[in-house]
Formats: structure tokens, C-alpha cells, sequence
């Protein structure tokens, strides 16, 4: 397989290959978690077997959270720097945090399912998650939407700041929204405060652990895809460039 | 006292390199002419000039302070752009008396209508602007642009949109309120160009791939250097 | 020039386009009564279920009253380059932000003073022993609303889908000037003591200070290209 010029030029601006063995170690966490989920720790008193669900539900949620804060410290550098490398970061984890919040209340959802028997309680931590989640979609929406070139990252950074310093009044205004009506005191979301066993204590660390590790695994693989494109787009520009082709003579005479 | 310095300027739009190492000195008082064709950079070198863009590499100096830490420095520049920056629903009055306002002037009122007066639409100061002509418009952009008397006027192809008479006109008002200010105008509009450049630069590609020296080449002659820069492509990088 | 004068002249000169066609303020106040209209018909509240239902229509009301508002806020600067005109400027360039706020809060607060009788007449509400308490947490709520509002009018001018975005922007962010908006409105009018309402109160305050605040300080990075 000939490796042109360019694509090695390609390769060079996007970086060493790490990824792979982060993704490796990621997913071997991850079968060990959910091993540890299954089979190690023992099972809940009141909800049985399908409390185990919560071993996926508070690892998604956590990195959802993190993804976002990571998209907050990228914005805020993008705005300050401009430097590209910021704002594909921030689309890079605004992308992966989408798909870990999602699967974090898709977990919660099935969760109340088997708690309460409905598929959504308006429970507040569930409901921030939510409107994390929206806060995601309408972020990814921006970059499409955003208009050309760098206006979109631009807009992008901003919803990134505004957004991750709305989360904690989000959160404050939906528990007293709530307030009123108070959750079944029977079986809490998480069981932090109600004393956790340590089995399911180690279980849900071993999980939130391997889950981090994907993130960080997915968010360098996508980042160096996009930072790829991007090279091969300049590139590209380069070639029309010396083909002339990429500018028009003005419409005024020339004598 | 140089009224622009700029040294290797670049700026660039995610992958697209819009400014390639753009280096100019214009002294106070000279009337520099950027020529390019479309997509050579010269809006991007205005609003840079204008301190509406920070360059992504380079840096610029206008009279000898820089723009990125010195609002104040705005009040030194006036900007012609090809859109009128007039608000439709106000009058030509008000447009100015704003902008004079905006500026701190002590006698807004009078200024506004002074200017107004000098570029001959005293008699259509209290109508509104969505009344008014192409031409009309042009006129109150320099009125507008030079309300607080700025020592350096930056035009961006200003002659867009206009016919031959109408370019004519507007070049002969320029000369007219010119004083010794310092101009920096581009346009690719060859024929306009030459009537009020003192030194000319052409810009290809976001370089600087011409720029003249002592005096002034006649328009055939840089027209011709201006064709063949164009249809060669080449380019100073 | 002052901040203040600078502000009071951006104030004065959107006030001044804006009466000389009533467009914004016409087309807010009309939907907004409109929408009081079409709540009674849907729901057909008996007058004990028209105090439980009222603060939500109120807000649903307002929030889609100041899209409106904020919308054309933007829209009449982007005709001939305006916002690049007042860039130019020399004075700080936050301030276009606070100018622009503050016009839009004038236009909804205005909006307000028409629809909450309007609403109270229509729902046979007694609005009045609440006034006061009940036009702060309005207040209030305009505020967060318009704080946040004006960023995203400014972001959602220059793209395809204006009349979208700013919504489906304004909406999860400012969630919570609408849910402690409600609900505070909601404990005025059934007459629950202050401590009670208090909550909602503070996270109104909270959220106007630190996003009037956030506006001022990112608003020149939004703009600069």
C-alpha cells in the first residue's frame, strides 16, 4: 500500500497513535466492571436483579458531566485563543458526551420502569441529566447550523460556557420545583446517602473508572479525526490554490 | 509619524488562509490603494486595519498604538464600508447625531448637521434613510464615517454597486473632504483607484504580490501588471 | 463618554426605531393576548382551576412573547452591518450587550404591563392584593430572560435558521427563570407565606446577576471573527 505525500503529511498533523491502547484498556475495564456488576456484588434488597442497572446509569451520567466540563474548559480556551485545537476538542467531547448522557438516561429511564412502573419520573437528577441532554442537542445543532466557517465554533464555545454554568441553577430550580412532590423514600435514585455495601461501592467504581477510560479513548480518537479532516481540507485548499481555480477576476475593466 | 505599521500579518478562517505575511508601512497623510481580485483578502485586511478582526500571526500598530489594548484608539479611525451602516427607520439626522454622540463629541447636533450639509443633502436631513437613493446613501456613509474627524479613513470597496457617474461622483467627494488624512481603500476597480492613490498594493491571494514605489505608473501600465498578476497567478508568499 | 451614557444612547436609539413603527411591541402584545385567549379556550378553566393554571400560562406566554421581541432585536442591526458600525466605536464593546438588553427588557416589561390585566380579566383572577410581590418575581424573571436572550438573539441572527435557534437556544438556559418563575407565581397567588416563595426568589436573583454578568464579560468574543 503506497502511502502518498499527503496523506503522510495527514498522519503527521494528527498525532501518534495512543488511542488504540487507551480504547483496549477501556473496554477490558468495562468487561470487568460489568462482570463485577453481574456476578460480584450482591443483590439489592428491594428492587432485586434490576438495580444492577444502575452500575451502567451512574458511570454514563458521571461522564456526561465530565464530557461537559471538558466542553466548557475547551470554549472557554477557543474563545481567549481561537486556536483550533480547542474547538475540536469541545465538538469532540460535546459528540461523545451526547451519546454517554443519552445511554444515562435511557439506564434511568429502564430504572424507574422497574422501580415505580413508569418510564419517567421526574426525578431532579434525572431531569438535569435531561436538560444536559437538550443543552447537547441544541449545541449540536449550533455546529451545523451555526453558519460558516468559524462563526459556528465560536457559537459553539459560548452555548459551552453558558451552559455549564447553568447546570448547577437547573438543578437547584428543579429541586424546589419538586420539592412539593417528594420521591417513594423506599428505594433512592443512587443509594449514596443510604450506606452502599462495599461490594456495590467497589462494583460502581471499577465501572465509573472504566468508563472515564472510554471517554478519554473515544474523545482522542475523534479529536485526531477531526483534526485529519481538517488537514485535508488546507491541503486541499493548497491544490486549488495553485490551480487557480479558487478566485474570480472583479467584474471592473482592466485596461 | 507612520500612520499604519504592519508586520507579517495573517489571519485565518479555520482551514482557509484568508492573510499570508502582510507587511505595510503607510505614512500620515498618504492614500494607499489596495487592488485584488475577490477572495484576495482585502475586507479581511480592513477589518483588521478597522480592529474589527485580531490577525492570527503578525501584528499592526496604528499611529504607533495598538489596537488590541486601545479602544480609545477607534475615535482615530472611520470606516467606509460597502454597506451604509445607517439604520433604515431613522433619518439622516439621526444616523449622525448617533454616531457624533457615540463618539463623545461636545457639539453632536451641529457636527451632524454640518456634515450632513457638506456632502450636499442638507435639504434631506429629516427624512428618513430608507427614503434615500444608492448615491444619496454613499454620500451620508462619508458624512457618517467622517462625523468625529478621523486622521485615517479605511474604505472597503466602496465603489460596489455603483455606476461609472455615481463612482465618479463619489471619488470627487472623497478628494473634496479629504484634508491631509491618511486613506486606506480597496477595490478592484482600477479606473476609480488611480484617481486617488498616491501608492498602490496588489493584493493576490492574501499576499502582497505588487506594491509600488516612488511615483505612480500610469493606468495602462497598471492595469496591465494588474491582468497579467491575475491571469499568471503569481504570488509573493 | 460614561458607560451610562453610552447605554442610555443605544437605549434611546432602538426606542426610537422601535416607535416610529410599533412593529416588536405590536406583534408581542398581540400574541401574547392571543395566547392568554387560546389557553382559556383550551383548557376552559373553572375560576378555582384558573388561579392553579395561570402562572404556567403566564410564563409560557412571556417566554414565547420575548422570542418575538428578542428576535427583531438583532435582526434590525444586521441590515447594513450595524452591529460591525457600533464595533467601531470607542467605547467598550460590552456595553452594545447591556444597550441591547436593556431596550428588550423595556419592550417585555411594557408587553407585561399590558398582558397581566389582560390576563387577570380573562381568567377572573383578582391580580391586585398580589401586585407587588407578583411584579417582582416578573421582574425578575424579565431580566434572566432577557440577559440570556440577548446573547442568543445576537448568536442566531447570522444563520440560517434564526427563527429556531433562538428558541431552542433560549429554552433549556433559561429553564430556570421559568420553573422558579412559575412555581414562585404560582405560591404568590395562592397566598403562601414568603419563606415559601423565597427559594424561587434567590434563584431568580442568582441567575440575573451571574448571567447579566456572563453576558457582559463574553459578549466582544462572540462578535470578533
Amino acid at each position: 500500500m503506497a502511502v502518498t505525500t499527503q496523506e503522510r503529511a495527514v498522519a503527521a498533523k494528527a498525532g501518534p497513535d495512543r488511542p488504540a491502547t487507551l480504547i483496549w484498556l477501556g473496554l477490558g475495564l468495562i468487561v470487568i466492571g460489568q462482570f463485577m456488576a453481574v456476578l460480584y456484588a450482591p443483590e439489592e434488597v428491594t428492587m432485586g436483579n434490576a438495580q444492577r442497572i444502575f452500575y451502567v446509569h451512574v458511570p454514563s451520567a458521571w461522564v456526561g458531566y465530565l464530557a461537559f466540563a471538558v466542553v466548557f474548559g475547551a470554549s472557554i480556551g477557543y474563545l481567549f485563543t481561537r486556536r483550533r485545537s480547542f474547538d475540536l476538542a469541545a465538538y469532540a467531547s460535546t459528540e461523545i458526551g451526547v451519546v454517554f448522557t443519552t445511554l444515562a438516561i435511557i439506564s434511568g429511564s429502564v430504572w424507574g420502569r422497574y422501580a415505580w412502573g413508569t418510564w419517567w419520573t421526574w426525578d431532579p437528577r434525572l431531569t438535569t441529566t435531561f436538560m444536559l441532554w437538550l443543552i447537547y442537542v441544541v449545541s449540536l445543532m449550533v455546529r451545523a447550523y451555526g453558519g460558516v466557517g468559524s462563526q459556528a465554533a465560536r457559537f459553539a464555545a459560548v452555548l459551552g460556557v453558558i451552559g455549564f454554568l447553568d447546570i448547577p441553577l437547573i438543578h437547584l430550580s428543579v429541586v424546589w420545583w419538586r420539592s412539593l412532590h417528594p420521591l417513594p423514600v423506599v428505594v433512592r435514585p443512587e443509594g449514596f446517602g443510604s450506606g452502599l455495601h462495599p461490594a456495590m461501592l467497589q462494583a460502581l467504581l471499577v465501572n465509573v473508572a472504566a468508563f472515564t477510560v472510554l471517554y478519554v479513548a473515544l474523545f482522542s480518537v475523534r479529536r485526531r479525526q477531526m483534526a485529519a479532516a481538517d488537514a485535508l481540507a488546507e491541503l486541499k485548499n493548497e491544490d486549488h490554490r495553485r490551480a487557480g481555480t479558487q478566485w474570480t477576476v472583479g467584474t471592473q475593466e482592466v485596461s | 509619524m507612520q500612520a499604519i505599521e504592519a508586520r507579517g500579518l495573517e489571519k485565518a478562517f479555520g482551514p482557509v488562509q484568508a492573510l499570508r505575511r502582510v507587511t505595510l508601512d503607510v505614512p500620515a497623510g498618504e492614500s494607499l490603494v489596495v487592488f485584488g481580485p475577490n477572495g484576495a483578502g482585502k475586507t479581511t485586511l480592513i477589518k483588521i486595519l478597522a480592529t474589527l478582526m485580531r490577525p492570527s500571526g503578525g501584528w499592526v500598530r496604528l499611529f504607533g498604538r495598538d489596537p488590541q489594548r486601545d479602544d480609545d484608539l477607534r475615535r482615530l479611525i472611520g470606516v467606509v464600508s460597502h454597506h451604509s451602516y445607517l439604520y433604515a427607520g431613522l433619518t439622516a439626522q439621526e444616523n449622525l447625531l448617533f454616531a457624533a454622540r457615540m463618539y463623545g463629541l461636545p457639539d453632536a447636533g451641529a457636527r451632524a448637521a454640518e456634515l450632513i450639509h457638506a456632502v450636499g443633502l442638507g435639504l434631506r436631513r429629516h427624512d428618513l434613510v430608507r427614503t434615500f437613493s444608492r448615491g444619496m446613501l454613499q454620500r451620508l456613509t462619508i458624512a457618517r464615517a467622517l462625523v468625529h474627524n478621523p486622521p485615517l479613513l479605511l474604505l472597503d470597496e466602496p465603489y460596489t454597486g455603483l455606476d461609472r457617474h455615481a463612482a465618479a461622483l463619489f471619488t470627487d467627494l472623497l478628494e473634496q473632504l479629504r484634508g491631509d488624512r491618511t486613506i486606506v481603500l480597496t477595490t478592484h476597480s482600477i479606473e476609480q483607484g488611480l484617481v486617488l492613490a498616491d501608492r498602490i498594493v496588489i493584493l493576490v491571494d492574501g499576499a502582497v504580490a505588487y506594491e509600488s514605489r516612488d511615483g505612480l505608473e500610469d493606468q495602462h501600465a497598471v492595469g496591465q501588471l494588474y491582468t497579467e498578476f491575475v491571469r499568471t497567478g503569481a504570488w509573493v508568499h | 463618554m460614561g458607560a451610562l451614557s453610552a447605554v442610555r444612547l443605544l437605549v434611546w436609539k432602538d426606542l426610537t426605531l422601535e416607535l416610529r413603527t410599533k412593529e416588536i411591541l405590536t406583534a408581542m402584545a398581540v400574541f401574547a393576548l392571543l395566547s392568554a385567549v387560546i389557553f382559556n379556550f383550551a383548557f376552559s378553566p373553572s375560576p378555582a382551576q384558573a388561579v392553579t393554571l395561570l402562572p404556567g400560562m403566564l410564563w409560557v406566554t412571556l417566554a414565547f412573547a420575548a422570542t418575538l421581541g428578542l428576535s427583531r432585536s438583532f435582526v434590525l442591526e444586521r441590515d447594513q452591518q450595524c452591529l460591525e458600525a457600533l464595533r467601531l466605536f470607542p467605547t467598550d464593546r460590552s456595553l452594545i450587550y447591556l444597550g441591547k438588553a436593556a431596550a428588550n427588557l423595556l419592550f417585555l416589561l411594557l408587553v407585561e404591563a399590558l398582558i397581566l390585566p389582560a390576563m387577570a380579566v380573562i381568567s377572573g383572577i383578582a391580580l391586585l392584593p398580589h401586585l407587588l410581590p407578583l411584579a417582582l418575581v416578573m421582574l425578575l424573571g424579565s431580566i434572566g430572560l432577557v440577559a440570556v436572550g440577548t446573547i442568543f438573539s445576537a448568536m442566531s441572527v447570522n444563520t440560517r435558521i434564526r427563527e429556531v435557534l433562538l428558541p431552542v437556544l433560549l429554552f433549556p438556559i433559561a429553564s430556570p427563570v421559568l420553573i422558579s418563575g412559575v412555581k414562585a407565581t404560582a405560591g404568590i397567588l395562592a397566598g403562601r407565606p414568603l419563606l415559601e416563595v423565597l427559594p424561587g426568589v434567590r434563584i431568580l436573583a442568582v441567575f440575573d446577576v451571574m448571567f447579566v454578568v456572563l453576558g457582559y464579560v463574553i459578549f466582544e468574543f462572540l462578535l470578533e471573527e
